[in-house]
């Protein structure tokens, strides 16, 4: 038997070596995510144009250039949009083919693995990235890595990309705007142990179980590293989502529950890049970073001359200046350093562009003045206004004097009123900002859900916003002339806008988080954090101790608790000792410990019934020790048990009931004569108490009487059989 | 160098029971025949550290030592030998001897370290960062005996113990996190404002504190006057440093004083930067000093103390006496691997036999191996990888492995020893047998018993009732 399996087994293992799965890609062309509204509610996050390029064509762009032959691109939200794109595009090619796959109702990157999962179209190790991820590393590297891994460990299932990137020690968020990431690798295997995004600021240590380290001598804590979003999964991947159905995040929830879970043994390792560039989009920050990272061409080949994607060809200039064909520009405008202008617009009188992206066939006017904008195409800015550090969506039109102040985001076809200033950060639209508010963490996913959306969705984007322009009441909110909702800031959501805009972080903001962070060090050291070092070494079993006496109250409530709708409801002896049987399994405990429970729910009964006088209480315990007498029996089978009912019976007398303490021997002596309790179970108790503290030894004296008459009775016995 | 160097020399240890007594304190136990307390000096002396102080606990023991010592060195160093009770702990002896130390800097080193690496390399890394204290990291230790070490690899529960878990930044050169004793088996906690402001952190369980620091003398006075509850140096004072490092307490309070933040004052913050440059020999400032500076100009400075650490090469040996185990270790690997340490030059045998040392016909004494002394060996005896000390008087037929004989033993025909230790004056008649025991001083084996794993206390325990 054993020998045809061996060469099965061997068979299938050169199958696989021969044949060779092609590499595919999972792109994910929704973020889940609610960042970039309001634009988003009207396009798609990967068509935003980056350097006058829709974001998705990087990702494209790069993952052939990787090697990689075949890409699904999922789509949910305004799936039409990036469908119809795609089919205009050229990019599927003989050995590079994308597919799309579109669904409706995923609202997070664990949904879409999952749909994908049931189309059983991944055959081997996936690239998984998100379409708005702008790179430029060489995947073999990566690769290697991990299948050599994979040979090793079959557990390996993931490879994640890092880049070193520096945090802003006090405003906790890296240049690209994303949250600081804590992560512990081992410098060895590049194991990741410990990943921790969205970081808790209040805490001000880091918890790392005591486990990480029993394998490995040694690990370093990076805060040092960005997290790239490209991940490099083997098909045990999705079918990880598919059993774990409430994995929706890719990060908080999957990589998490890798770690944490130890029981299947799955392995997430990291893949450091130096030279190469890799970025996600998030949030608007990093499309700022992103953009200048372009345009000083830290992304070669993916830069603005290189990619004319059916553009008419851009060129570079000194200063890294970048150019389109056909610009008109007037002698006295001045194009600054580092700047994208696109084909067909016109530069008036006196206009200053500096460090900013500008569109394809724009208008602007004389005398206007551009600093650190992206102006998308189409936009008119009439004379003499003044926009600095803005995204401008396509289409808006900025009536002569108005001006835009750092972090503002104008929407599609948004109209500025004349001389009218957009205030800081504020996000204009003309769609009204959606009004279902839930929870934080619905909004993460919620993109695709909301009302307006769907509407959006239904037919193409631009004719979206042109039928709503039909009906649209010229809101003053933008001076005269206007047309735009600002949207309400939210509490909450908005207060930390400056985070995540595009205008730069002013110095007033840095100073405020350095104040923050100083009294975070004050916190530390006041000892609230971390014991001041006298307290260093509280005994390690403290917290054991706790949960097994929270176990065991809870054990003893659940008992009593039985216990009492047995007598209510006046349920069978018999089914009572089975629902007491489940309980003594599920929390793991002996006879015992059911029966000092059980004892103690009936005494409590007991006091609880109405009596008069201790001969009340007396012939309480008589009436409910009778009725349930075979219940309680049933766990007395030993004398240890026994004991414990009459150890039990004492804390009860001293602790909870002190009414029983006068009349502590009766009861124990009709427990006797009950045959609940045997003679032995006394005597031993008696015995096992020799040596306890006189305080301990309060019942033992007062039930002296009844162990003299026991000690002396078995003599009579004896002489009786004698 | 203006260094001032104590000795922490400890007193009659409970671990080392029942090795030391009264008449011989943790400081004078023998290592291969010279009191460990030796080692420490004369590493000192290497580095042209003569002026000691060294504190034992007890005025017996101070007796013991001073006697020694003067014995040994008077011609060579300036020792002064400080008696503090008992049980004051580590912190607690400096703060006894707090009114002898004048020095900018203080060394502080355990008595019980037997080491090669050289201090001074210490004292110049305490210096070149100007840090408030230094330590020096050595891997720990594999214990156990050699056979298993080289078998280890497939037994799990053989792998080296933890000690300490150490927080370095990536350059190894700063101390950024330290869990000692009890804390060490718990879960890890990090500070994230130090991780933050140094990226990264490396967490190192395979190192451990060797007790030895190089302390700013009024910082280290200031942190034990104002902390009375601190009790040690290991678990008390350096994790409160490393913890406050970014958040100095130590430099801010009361008035500066002039030797060390007086120049900081004067010099501004620009010259303050390029000095700590070239001092640090680092081509960027360091984190700490980043953190200072990252306030952007707000009103007040961040101050910032330095934590550093000096990890000795892996070719150095260094380990402390502190534990039965680990005298059995280091006998060991002073006359083996680490035989340098010794000072005494070997034979081409790789053994070290005293000239006045008589061995009987047909004895064999193996590699790794010392006989002091006027020390008889019968006919037929068998002497491997072991410590036999003076005018110890040994019958026929005896093995001794792997073990320790301390002075005047007597050793019956027959016996065999493997991985013990015989204290002085021990009487060990025919045929018994021990192995893996410790027997104290002046105690009677009988003929012909045989032990396995056993403490047997001499005269001093007060139970010298026979096996």
């Amino acid at each position: 038997m054993g020998a045809p399996k061996k060469s099965a087994a061997r068979v299938s293992e050169d199958h696989d070596e021969l044949v060779r799965v092609p590499l595919q890609a999972i792109l994910l062309a929704d973020s889940f995510t609610t960042k970039f509204r309001p634009i988003t509610l009207e396009r798609p996050k990967v068509l935003l144009p980056l350097a006058n390029v829709p974001m998705i064509n990087y990702t494209l762009t790069w993952l052939e250039s990787a090697g990689v032959e075949e890409v699904f691109v999922f789509c949910c939200a305004h799936a039409k949009q990036v469908i119809n794109y795609l089919e205009k595009s050229e990019f599927n090619q003989p050995n590079f083919t994308v597919t799309t796959i579109e669904s409706q109702n995923c609202v997070s990157a664990g949904d879409a693995l999952r749909v994908i999962y049931e189309r059983n179209v991944i055959q081997g190790d996936f690239v998984l990235i998100s379409g708005d991820t702008v790179s430029n590393m060489s995947l073999t590297q990566a690769l290697l890595e991990h299948k050599e891994r994979k040979k090793k460990d079959s557990n390996a299932v993931m490879t994640m990309v890092i880049k070193r990137s520096k945090t802003h020690p006090a405003i906790h968020q890296s240049r690209l705007g994303t949250d600081e990431i804590f992560m512990a690798i081992d410098p060895n295997s590049k194991q990741l142990l410990y990943y921790e995004d969205k970081a808790d600021f209040s805490k001000g240590t880091l918890h790392l179980e005591n486990s990480l380290l029993a394998d490995n001598p040694s690990l370093s804590l990076h805060h040092d590293k960005q997290d790239c979003y490209i991940d490099i999964c083997s098909p045990e991947v999705l079918s990880l989502f598919t059993d774990n159905f409430d994995y929706q995040h890719l990060r908080r929830h999957f990589v998490k529950g890798l770690l944490l879970d130890d029981i299947m043994g799955y392995k997430i390792f990291v893949h450091e890049i130096r030279a190469d560039y890799a970025a996600r989009i998030d949030n608007f920050r990093s499309y700022d970073t992103v953009s200048k990272d372009i345009i000083h061409r830290w992304t070669y080949p993916l830069v603005p001359d290189v990619m004319n994607f059916g553009n008419t060809a851009t060129k570079l200039e000194r200063q890294g200046i970048y150019r389109g064909s056909d610009i008109s520009q007037a002698q006295s405008a001045v194009v600054g350093p580092f700047s994208v202008i696109g084909s067909g617009t016109k530069i008036g009188k006196n206009t200053k562009i500096l460090n900013s992206v500008v569109g394809i066939g724009c208008k602007i006017g004389s005398n206007v003045h551009i600093e650190g904008c992206y102006i998308w195409d189409n936009v008119t800015i009439e004379d003499g206004c003044e926009l600095r550090h803005a995204i401008v969506c396509e289409g808006v039109i900025m009536k002569s004097g108005s001006a835009l102040e750092p972090g503002v985001v104008l929407s599609f076809k948004v109209v500025v009123g004349q001389e009218f200033v957009v205030p800081p950060y504020s996000q204009v639209s003309l769609l009204q900002q959606p009004v279902e508010e839930d929870s934080d963490e619905e909004l993460e996913y919620a993109d695709s859900t909301s009302a307006i959306t769907s509407t959006v969705d239904k037919s193409d984007g631009e004719t979206a916003s042109e039928l709503l322009d039909g009906h649209f009441t010229p809101a003053s909110e933008l001076g005269f002339g206007g047309a735009g909702y600002v949207w309400p800031k939210c509490e909450g959501g908005h207060e930390e806008e400056w985070r995540h805009s595009v205008a730069p972080i002013t110095e007033d903001k840095i100073l405020e988080a350095v104040k923050a962070m100083e009294d975070e060090l004050e916190l530390i050291h006041d000892g609230s954090i971390l014991p001041p070092s006298g307290e260093l070494i509280p005994n390690p079993n403290d917290s054991d101790d706790d949960d097994n006496d929270d176990l065991r109250d809870d054990f003893d409530k659940e008992v009593e608790a039985t216990f009492l709708r047995a007598v209510l409801e006046n349920i069978q002896e018999n089914h009572l000792t089975l629902e007491v049987n489940s309980l003594k399994l599920s929390y793991n405990k002996v006879a015992a410990d059911c029966a000092g429970a059980l004892f103690y729910a009936m005494m409590k009964y007991a006091v609880d019934l109405p009596h008069s006088s201790a001969d009340g209480l007396v012939q309480n315990v008589h009436v409910v020790l009778t009725k349930w007498k075979k219940v309680l029996a049933s766990y007395l089978n030993d004398t240890d048990e026994q004991i414990e009912v009459i150890l039990k019976f004492e804390e009860i007398c001293l602790e909870s009931a002190k009414e029983f303490a006068p009349l502590f021997t009766k009861i124990l002596h009709y427990m006797y004569n009950e045959d609940i309790i045997e003679e032995d179970a006394i005597l031993s108790w008696e015995d096992e108490k020799k040596d306890a503290d006189e305080a301990d030894k309060v019942f033992v004296n007062q039930a002296q009487p009844l162990i003299q008459w026991l000690k002396e009775a078995p003599e009579e016995d004896d002489e009786d059989e004698e | 160098m203006d260094f001032q160097v104590v000795v922490l020399a400890g007193g009659v240890s409970k671990k080392l029971l029942p090795l030391v007594s009264h008449e011989l304190p943790n400081a004078l136990l023998p290592v291969a025949n010279r009191p460990v307390l030796s080692y420490v000096v004369e590493l000192l002396e290497l580095s042209n550290l003569k002026d000691l102080i060294v504190v034992v606990e007890g005025k017996d023991t101070a007796l013991n030592v001073g006697a020694w010592i003067s014995g040994a060195y008077a011609d060579r160093l300036h020792v002064e030998v400080a008696a503090v009770p008992e049980d004051v702990g580590t912190a607690g002896a400096i703060r006894a001897i707090a009114r002898h130390l004048y020095a900018k800097d203080i060394l502080i080193v355990s008595g019980d370290l037997v080491s090669d690496v050289p201090i001074g390399a210490v004292a110049a890394t305490h210096r070149r960062h100007d840090a408030v204290v230094t330590a020096l990291l050595c891997n720990t230790p594999v214990s156990g005996p050699l056979e298993s070490v080289s078998s280890g690899g497939k037994d799990k529960a053989k792998k080296p113990g933890r000690y300490d878990l150490i927080g370095l930044d990536p350059t190894k050169q700063f101390l950024l996190h330290i869990a000692t004793g009890a804390e060490v088996e718990k879960d890890l906690r990090i500070q994230k404002s130090i991780l933050r402001s140094v990226g990264q952190v490396e967490i190192r369980a395979d190192l451990m504190d060797a007790h030895l620091y190089a302390f700013k003398r009024s910082v280290l006075l200031e942190v034990l006057d104002q902390n009375g509850e601190f009790h040690s140096l290991k678990h008390d004072v350096l994790p409160y440093l490393v913890r406050s490092q970014l958040k100095s307490e130590v430099l801010l309070n009361g008035t500066p004083q002039a030797e060390e933040n007086g120049t900081e004052k004067v010099i501004s913050q620009s010259n303050q930067q390029m000095l700590s440059q070239i001092l640090a020999n680092a081509s960027e400032p360091t984190f700490h000093l980043r953190h200072e500076l990252s306030t952007n100009g707000s009103d007040s400075v961040r101050r910032t103390h330095k934590c550093c650490v000096y990890i000795a090469g892996s070719n150095k040996y260094c380990a402390r006496l502190n534990s039965l185990q680990a005298y059995n270790d280091i006998n060991r690997d002073v006359i083996g691997e680490a035989s340098h340490l010794s000072g005494y030059s070997f034979s081409s045998h790789n053994n070290i036999i005293d000239p006045t040392a008589e061995l009987g016909a047909k004895t064999t004494v193996g590699p790794h191996c010392m006989l002091g002394e006027g020390s008889q060996m019968g006919d037929k005896c068998s002497v491997k990888r072991s410590v036999i000390g003076r005018h110890c008087r040994i019958g026929a037929n005896v093995k001794v492995v792997n073990s320790v004989v301390m002075n005047h033993v007597t050793i019956g025909d027959g016996c065999s020893i493997q991985g013990s230790v015989i204290c002085s004056n021990v009487q060990l008649q025919e045929r018994a047998t021990l192995k893996d025991c410790q027997v104290g001083a002046g105690y009677m084996v009988t003929a012909g018993s045989d032990c396995k794993g056993e403490l047997r206390f001499g005269d001093h325990g007060r139970r010298s009732k026979e096996i």
